[in-house]
């Protein structure tokens, strides 16, 4: 998994609130049974005004310079609910995002980010639109500064702290991957299946 | 300091400590479907890795597959089949438990895995779907994840989760006239909106959620995730294990009893606590349908459409404008009485027995209005659809002029293969009225399957409580 440790970028605001996974990558564009190919359906519903014929929307945001090479989301709060669709996030990989700002995400997108290398950062609603506001005064000018070691976004003229749990935090910052970690714990897993097929005997079916 | 029923089903199944709050649970019950099972299979093998409990992962087709009469592999949806020929080869080859598209225990996989007797209470049980939570209503710990964390699970049997805050939402009083389980949820949602339980495990609980019957149940818990939460889960009685005794993959006899006992012990102590406390009156409860984008633009029947001018920040605002255009709806507009192009009875929050039983006592002797486009009953199982047959619940809906289906998702979403038409008005017995989800640019409304059948009838949004 790729790493996360501190990234400077364009930002670009989508500054609603519930934006679902399915306005992220709408079913009809998850045609394959791959992680591969997704990012051209991104937002295809508010990106295209003729999504077939992928005819590019110049009102919405991704679409406009430098927007349309920005590495950091703005987001309004519960982004990513919806769907438990990974899809969502390997599109937003693919387009080239490596982490979302929002006052709060769905439980299952965070999730998602973290074993895919984005950082999805949670910041106060007001915080995130007066970073939204600082940015859009000169979107190419004023990057995001976001550094996971010390836990801090630094923008709008001030440093903002974050939370993450440290789980995740190594996770993102040392790019491991989860399933060798917890196959090292194996006599922990075989002595709570000892323990628990005693107790619950039905479960071991 | 006593336990809640989320601590009782947390601390069974912590393998290990993780430290900040963090822990690496056993997962007893793994499910996937063939629209995002096959990811975590392909990956899984990819890696050289195998399916630990190869006997505790079922699979079933639903997403994807035709819910048309005599439906086979192939789909609508241009690439439908390599989803479902991918799913089934990877299955077959771990060894899984499969219920193929002609399997009589074929179904959406959130109803199959309760009417099996798959799921049992004090499990934890995860699936790369987001409804996972419907199954809290047995007393699991359910919940949705990605097809990484699916492949996790496959390998390890375990996940690394933080410990979700607790919320308990009690429901006081008894239900009025027309009022149903999936007004009480759409009511919660849209009072405290479609964020309200980000962050939390819910435990629900109190009078009016015990005196529910099982089915009734399982449509609470499975909109615990449009609420925000990580899941959502109803304390086990009398109801669930009479509701368990005798299905497929649960324990008999004498295993029964036993683990009932154990069952019963899947409680809040007279003293837990919760970080979070709800007390919803259901006096205050009618009839409630969505207006807008989100779950949490939900709207009682008598009410009207919110003016975004009284939104408490600028994203709100943004955000209901948008809702409002894409819903083609204004601020102080009655949702009663506007008209609609199809209807929709089905998916995982309302497609079991006893919500065909009442949506079919509606339309029983009556016709479905001709403006309708499209009316489609989706049972939620292959064993829902015969035992409803058996009723002749499928005459009395044919005869109304309703489509009777094949289970499986179908409109619940739009994968690209069957949909609702361009900027159709829907009324739908789902949980998701997101933008595009059943079709382009359609316009649902989400909303009991009694107040459905109800404005089938009258070819517009109805108050289900003026049919008498
Ligand atoms: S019925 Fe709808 S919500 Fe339920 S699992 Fe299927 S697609 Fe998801």
């Amino acid at each position: 998994m790729e790493k996360f440790v501190r990234l400077k970028a364009v930002a670009a605001p989508l500054l609603r609130s519930n934006i679902d996974t399915d306005v992220i990558i709408p079913s009809r564009e998850m045609k394959g049974v791959t992680k591969t190919g997704l990012s051209v359906g991104m937002f295809a519903n508010w990106r295209y005004t003729d999504v077939p014929a992928r005819v590019a929307n110049p009102e919405f945001v991704l679409n406009r310079v430098p927007y349309d090479k920005a590495q950091i989301l703005l987001a309004g709060e519960n982004f990513g609910c919806g769907s438990s669709r990974e899809h969502a996030v390997w599109a937003m990989k693919e387009w080239g995002f490596r982490a979302v700002i929002a006052p709060s995400f769905g439980a299952i997108y965070y999730g998602n980010c973290v074993r895919n290398g984005i950082l999805p950062v949670v910041l106060p609603d007001a915080v995130v639109r007066a970073i939204a506001a600082w940015v859009e005064q000169n979107p190419a000018g004023n990057q995001v500064e976001i550094d996971l070691p010390s836990q801090t976004v630094h923008a709008a003229g001030a440093a903002h702290a974050f939370k993450i749990g440290e789980a995740d935090k190594d996770m993102l910052l040392e790019g491991l991957d989860p399933i060798g970690v917890t196959l090292k714990k194996d006599n922990a897993i075989q002595a709570f299946e000892a323990r628990d097929r005693a107790q619950r005997p039905w479960v071991y079916i | 300091m006593g336990r809640s029923l989320i601590d009782k089903l947390w601390d069974s199944h912590v393998v290990a400590d993780l430290g900040d709050g963090a822990a690496l649970l056993y997962i007893d019950r793994i499910f996937l479907h063939e629209r995002t099972g096959s990811v975590s299979l392909q990956e899984l093998k990819k890696a050289g890795r195998k399916v630990r409990h190869k006997e505790h992962v079922f699979v079933t087709m639903d997403h994807i597959v035709d819910t048309f009469p005599g439906r086979g592999d192939k789909t609508l949806m241009p690439t439908g089949t390599a989803f479902i020929t991918a799913t089934r080869a990877a299955a077959i080859e771990a060894g899984l438990n499969l219920f193929d598209v002609t399997d009589e225990r074929q179904g959406i996989v959130h109803v199959v895995s309760a009417e099996q007797g798959i799921t049992l209470p004090g499990f934890t049980q995860v699936c790369p779907d987001s409804h996972t939570c419907t199954l809290g209503a047995l007393g699991a710990l359910a919940w949705g994840i990605g097809s990484s964390e699916g492949e996790h699970a496959l390998a390890t049997k375990t996940l690394a989760v933080t410990k979700p805050k607790t919320m308990r939402i009690t429901f006081n009083g008894t239900l009025g006239h027309g009022v149903t389980s999936k007004d009480m949820i759409l009511h919660l949602i849209g009072k405290y909106g479609a964020a309200g339980g980000s962050g939390y495990a819910i435990t629900f609980t109190g009078p009016a959620i015990a005196s529910l019957p099982q089915e009734n149940r399982f449509t609470i818990c499975n909109m615990a995730v449009e609420f925000g939460a990580f899941s959502g889960v109803i304390p086990p009685d009398d109801i669930t294990f009479a509701y368990i005794k005798g299905r497929p993959y649960a324990p008999r006899g004498a295993d029964f009893d036993k683990a009932v006992a154990a069952w019963r012990e899947l409680k809040d102590d007279a003293d837990a606590v919760y970080d979070r406390e709800i007390v919803v009156d259901c006096a205050d409860i009618v009839p409630t349908v969505t207006w807008g984008t989100s779950p949490g633009h939900a709207l009682r029947i008598d009410g009207t459409v919110p003016d975004p001018a009284a939104a408490p920040d600028a994203t709100t605002r943004a955000s209901m404008e948008k809702a409002l255009e894409y819903m083609d709806v204004k601020p102080g507009q009655k949702l009663e009485g506007l008209p609609i192009d199809a209807v929709f009875i089905g998916s995982c929050t309302n497609s079991r027995l006893s919500d065909l039983r009442a949506a079919a006592a509606i339309v029983k002797g009556k016709k479905i209005a001709s403006s309708l486009k499209k009316a489609v009953i989706v049972p939620g199982s292959t064993q829902v659809k015969r035992a409803a047959e058996r009723e002749g619940l499928h005459e009395i809906f044919t005869a109304a002029g309703f489509e009777w289906r094949e289970s499986g998702c179908s409109m619940c979403f739009n994968a690209g293969g069957e949909s609702m038409g361009d900027k159709w008005r829907v009324v739908s017995s789902t949980n998701r009225n997101f933008e595009n989800r059943q079709g382009p640019k359609t316009r649902t409304h989400l909303a009991s399957p009694t107040t459905v059948a109800a404005s089938a009838l009258m070819g517009a949004i109805a108050d289900v409580r003026k049919l008498g």
